[in-house]
């Protein structure tokens, strides 16, 4: 046992008592740890929370560290051929260091103890701090009982119980084979099928200390059809999150036939007459105009830049009083669900709006300190690259009162949007998104299919013309990039009726 | 991380260990630091060293695998060998990738220079002078909500079993300022600006505040537009992010592919004006920190891709140039299946024109200064775009910025409706480019 030298008899007891908790600074370069390689668990208790308790030492506020192993494969068919097979592996961690509301990030690929303490350091001198003296306590910290989610939920099994190359291989032939079967005029058929396996462990000097294993598929169909002049382009996406078996359950005849459906429909479209129009956006991924117009603006990232109109409307109506609205990580299978977020908090189910009112906003642990709203489980990022930053989940427009026949039968000239593409929202509010399939309302009726479509307007304005809402909510799979990478989102609704938006065309 | 040798001889030891008799690796080591200012105090700083390869392997049957990976100690290299030895045999059967011919061939101008970091708190005093600048500027500029400085060092390497060792080193700083107004009744108005160069020490900050600051306060007196057919001025960035989103136009696999607006036989054709010339010029002396080698150990070289609107020659890899018996262009992306992509655009007038236009004296045209929403409103293998943009309506040379509005049209009746090509060129990240004038296209005002 060694005691420093100016020790008195009560401190060396107190000392001696706690000595299974606290080391002196000078010990550190005799440390040897050995966690577990293969997999994130309890072994790397010890570790983490010494450099937890250096960091604190040092007089950080707080410091958190998110491990990752990422394995991740990609799987392309064009036609009748498999042309691109591309596993990718990957570890990392990020080290965030907070002094007061000031932090910093600092990533590296080196998970041994000294490679994490040397991103460790990193992070204290960019915020003006430094290691302890010689011979200063470091009291490591007390992380809580090992919050498995991976482990509770068997998630473990997983990988393993995944399709393997050769049924990947298997399964997109012969949805290409299907599309060759239900679209005409076809130039090129393609199906993307991607595997992201994310294991991640987070440990933070407030005692937070969880693992999880996040499971995220996708397969996307998308053919070029052409006839003369006439040329569209059309996709259709699946995604699941938590099911090994997704491929394997997959209907690929119900999605070439989609995309069939749409594709014939679509190839001979006008385009679209611009101006103001009354819409009708389906349901599914019409969700994105919530997600763009308003979802963003709810993030406490947006509060921190003030480039949200809504930052001190809490409680206050923004929208119609017919729209309410969620985002939850809660939903079973969809895109956006998550056991706990990458800041290690159980994904909330959060009330976006009520009827109308501003009830919350999408807080992570910096928004959450820096604006003042309660954190909600939002704390996100691609990878260990970035900082964990407030973004959504699985996010729509709750069910209405209307029937669709409703909507459709409000409407004397409008623009029905079957099928969204992307889009965006600016630093002033203005958002925008592309529409892939649209057709024309005329007296209630959908008549002509339309293309070159997109939609533009002002977030504030926006909400409060989405008047009516069905009773049909469906979820999409969707990425969404911002400030922490491009993560998983689902984005939903049930048809809506927005009853003006500028559509630019020709 | 280990050095290029200490790489290289680890895996031709796994190599040979795991029986695998030819492969290649490219990777790379990024080592960045970025900050964010909010009011005149750092907000975020980010510092990272990451590392990465990408290993290709062929297997006796001449189909190869992939698998990248960021572990480059010993059992990394091995298990990423291994895993893609194991991928190899689902591979394609039919136009296998293989090495470049070009991947020993001596290289142009390569410099491979360094600058030192500059210390993280020196990047934070200049951000912060620079946002405090730019809100002086005008009353009306609130915030600079969106901002960053970074200074980056990459090196880059490549290597195969044939004997190719490719390696180079580069170091960039950055800057982005983008600024927000408030005015009492009026909506909030946005602009920004970006600028690159190798080293904190020469990049160009003040310019960037100027940029930033002349642009938002030329826009904080808008109107609406009237919907119609407009002659319009796109900048140099505008044309510069639409030629990119349609570079299927030039791309050889997308055109092998049939996923191209593009055919083989198109070589020749005159599918833009005769006014305009366009280079893929990786090695321009404004393209900040050019490599010279693509992933594939080729080097990269300028290109000509439309000659006075005839389109002269496509983007290559090494695999798309022995399809269509050409050469390799040094615009290979390393990946299981080898992607192409241009280095960087110079566009510039092919010939004097008849009449030279000026937006001193032009009438009611619409001077687009950027485009938003490329990856929603381009359909690129249909040709189309609608898209949001900031700019002016500008009436002999009286500048009245746009509120709200998208543009419509299709590019290749663009090209071909090239009015005027400026003989004055602008330098910016992504490429050399002058404005171009295009004689008509659909704005939708809101």
């Amino acid at each position: 046992m060694f005691f420093p030298e100016d020790c008195c008899s009560q401190q060396k007891i107190e000392i001696f008592m706690l000595t299974n908790t606290i080391i002196f600074s000078n010990q550190l370069p005799t440390l040897q740890y050995s966690s577990t390689s293969e997999q994130f668990d309890e072994t790397w208790e010890a570790p983490l929370s010494i450099l937890l308790g250096l960091g604190r030492a040092a007089g950080a506020d707080f410091i958190e560290f998110f491990l990752e192993r990422h394995n991740y494969i990609s799987c392309l068919a064009e036609d009748d051929v498999i042309t691109s097979i591309s596993p990718s592996l990957a570890t990392g961690a990020g080290v965030r260091v907070f002094r007061g509301k000031a932090d910093c990030y600092v990533s590296t690929n080196n998970l041994t103890f000294i490679g994490l303490k040397a991103a460790l350091e990193k992070g204290l001198a960019i915020l003006g701090l430094q290691l302890p003296t010689a011979n200063a306590f470091i009291p490591e910290i007390n992380l809580e009982i090992f919050r498995d989610y991976a482990s509770r939920r068997g998630k473990d099994s997983w990988l393993g119980l995944c399709s393997s190359i050769q049924e990947m291989g298997e399964v997109l032939l012969d949805s290409t084979g299907q599309l060759q079967k239900k679209v005409s005029h076809v130039q090129s058929r393609r199906a993307n099928y991607f595997r992201d396996w994310q294991e991640v462990l987070v440990a933070g000097s407030d005692g937070t200390f969880a693992r999880d294993i996040r499971l995220t598929q996708s397969v996307a169909l998308n053919v070029l059809c052409a006839d003369g002049a006439n040329r569209v382009s059309i996709g259709d996406r699946t995604g699941n999150t938590s099911d090994a078996n997704f491929l394997r359950t997959w209907d690929a005849e119900k999605s070439a036939a989609t995309v069939g459906e749409s594709a014939g429909k679509m190839l001979y479209a006008d385009y679209v007459e611009s101006g103001n129009y009354p819409i009708i956006m389906a349901n599914h991924f019409g969700g994105v105009i919530f997600h763009e117009a308003c979802g963003h603006l709810l993030e406490t990232t947006q509060i921190e830049r003030k480039t949200t109109p809504f930052a001190d409307q809490k409680g206050q109506k923004i929208a119609h009083e017919s729209l309410t609205a969620w985002d939850e990580g809660r939903s079973e299978n969809a895109f956006g669900t998550i056991d706990m977020d990458d800041e290690g908090m159980p994904a909330q189910r959060t009330l976006l709006i009520e009827k109308g009112v501003l009830k919350n906003f999408l807080a992570d642990r910096a928004g959450s300190l820096r604006t003042g709203h309660p954190r909600t489980g939002s704390g996100r990022r691609q990878n260990y690259t970035y900082a964990a930053a407030s973004r959504m989940r699985n996010t729509y427009i709750a069910t209405g009162e209307y029937s669709t026949q409703d909507l459709f039968a409000s409407i004397d000239k409008g623009i029905y949007c079957k099928k969204m593409g992307g889009g965006s929202v600016g630093a002033t509010g203005q958002f925008n998104f592309g529409v892939d399939e649209a057709y024309l309302i005329e007296n209630g009726k959908i008549t002509k299919p339309l293309k070159g479509a997109i939609l533009i307007g002002e977030a504030k304005e926006i909400m409060n013309k989405v008047s009516m809402c069905s009773q049909d909510l469906e979820l999409a799979p969707g990425f969404c990039g911002s400030v922490s990478g491009s993560i998983y989102t689902t984005v939903g609704q049930p048809h809506i009726k927005v009853d003006s938006i500028t559509v630019g065309g020709r | 991380m280990p050095n290029i040798q200490e790489i290289a001889s680890r895996a031709q030891e796994n190599a040979h260990k795991l029986g695998i008799q030819k492969f290649d690796i490219y990777g790379s080591i990024v080592d960045e630091t970025n900050v964010q200012v909010d009011q005149g105090e750092a907000k975020q700083v980010k510092a990272s060293n990451r590392s990465g390869v990408i290993v290709r392997v062929w297997n006796e049957d001449n189909t190869m695998g992939v698998t990248s990976t960021t572990d480059v100690d010993s059992s990394g290299l091995e298990l990423a060998l291994k895993t893609a030895y194991e991928a190899s045999f689902f591979g394609v059967k039919e136009h296998v990738p293989d090495f470049s011919p070009e991947a020993t061939a001596p290289l142009e101008n390569q410099s491979s220079e360094k600058f030192p970091q500059a210390p993280v708190n020196q990047l934070i005093e200049k951000l912060v002078s620079a946002e405090k600048e730019l809100l002086s500027a005008h009353p009306a500029i609130k915030g600079v909500p969106y901002n960053g400085l970074a200074q980056r060092d990459i090196d880059r390497f490549y290597l195969n079993s044939a004997g190719a060792l490719r390696n180079e080193s580069h170091s960039f700083a950055s800057i982005y300022l983008y600024s927000k107004t408030e005015e009492e009744n009026k909506r909030p108005r946005s602009a920004g600006a970006v600028k690159i160069d190798h080293s904190l020490a020469t990049l160009d900050i003040n310019g960037c505040i100027k940029e930033a600051a002349e642009k938002t306060i030329s826009h904080l007196n808008y109107e609406k537009i009237e919907s119609g057919k407009y002659q319009v001025v796109f900048s140099a960035d505008a044309f510069l992010s639409l030629l990119g989103a349609f570079s299927n136009l030039f791309n050889a696999q997308n055109i092998l592919d049939h996923q191209s607006l593009s055919k083989p036989e198109d070589l020749g054709k005159q599918i833009a004006s005769p006014l305009i010339s366009v280079e893929d010029d990786g090695l321009h002396q404004a393209n900040i920190g050019a490599d010279t080698f693509d992933d594939e150990g080729t080097p990269i070289r300028r290109i000509s891709l439309i000659e006075s609107g005839v389109l002269k020659s496509f983007l290559h890899s090494a695999g798309t140039a022995k399809r269509l018996n050409s050469q390799p262009t040094g615009n290979a992306g390393i990946g299981a299946k080898v992607s192409i992509s241009p280095n960087f655009y110079h566009v510039f007038a092919a010939q004097s024109a008849q009449h030279e236009l000026s937006l001193a004296t032009a009438e009611n045209v619409i001077l687009i200064d950027e485009l938003q929403a490329l990856h929603a409103g381009v359909k690129s293998l249909q040709g189309s775009f609608s898209l949001p943009f900031d700019g002016w309506l500008v009436n002999k040379g009286i500048k009245t910025s746009i509120e709200s509005a998208t543009v419509a049209g299709d590019f290749l009746e663009l090209l071909q409706s090239i009015i005027y090509v400026e003989k004055e060129v602008e330098f910016t990240p992504g490429g050399v480019c002058p404005r171009i004038w295009v004689n008509e296209l659909s704005i939708t005002g809101e």
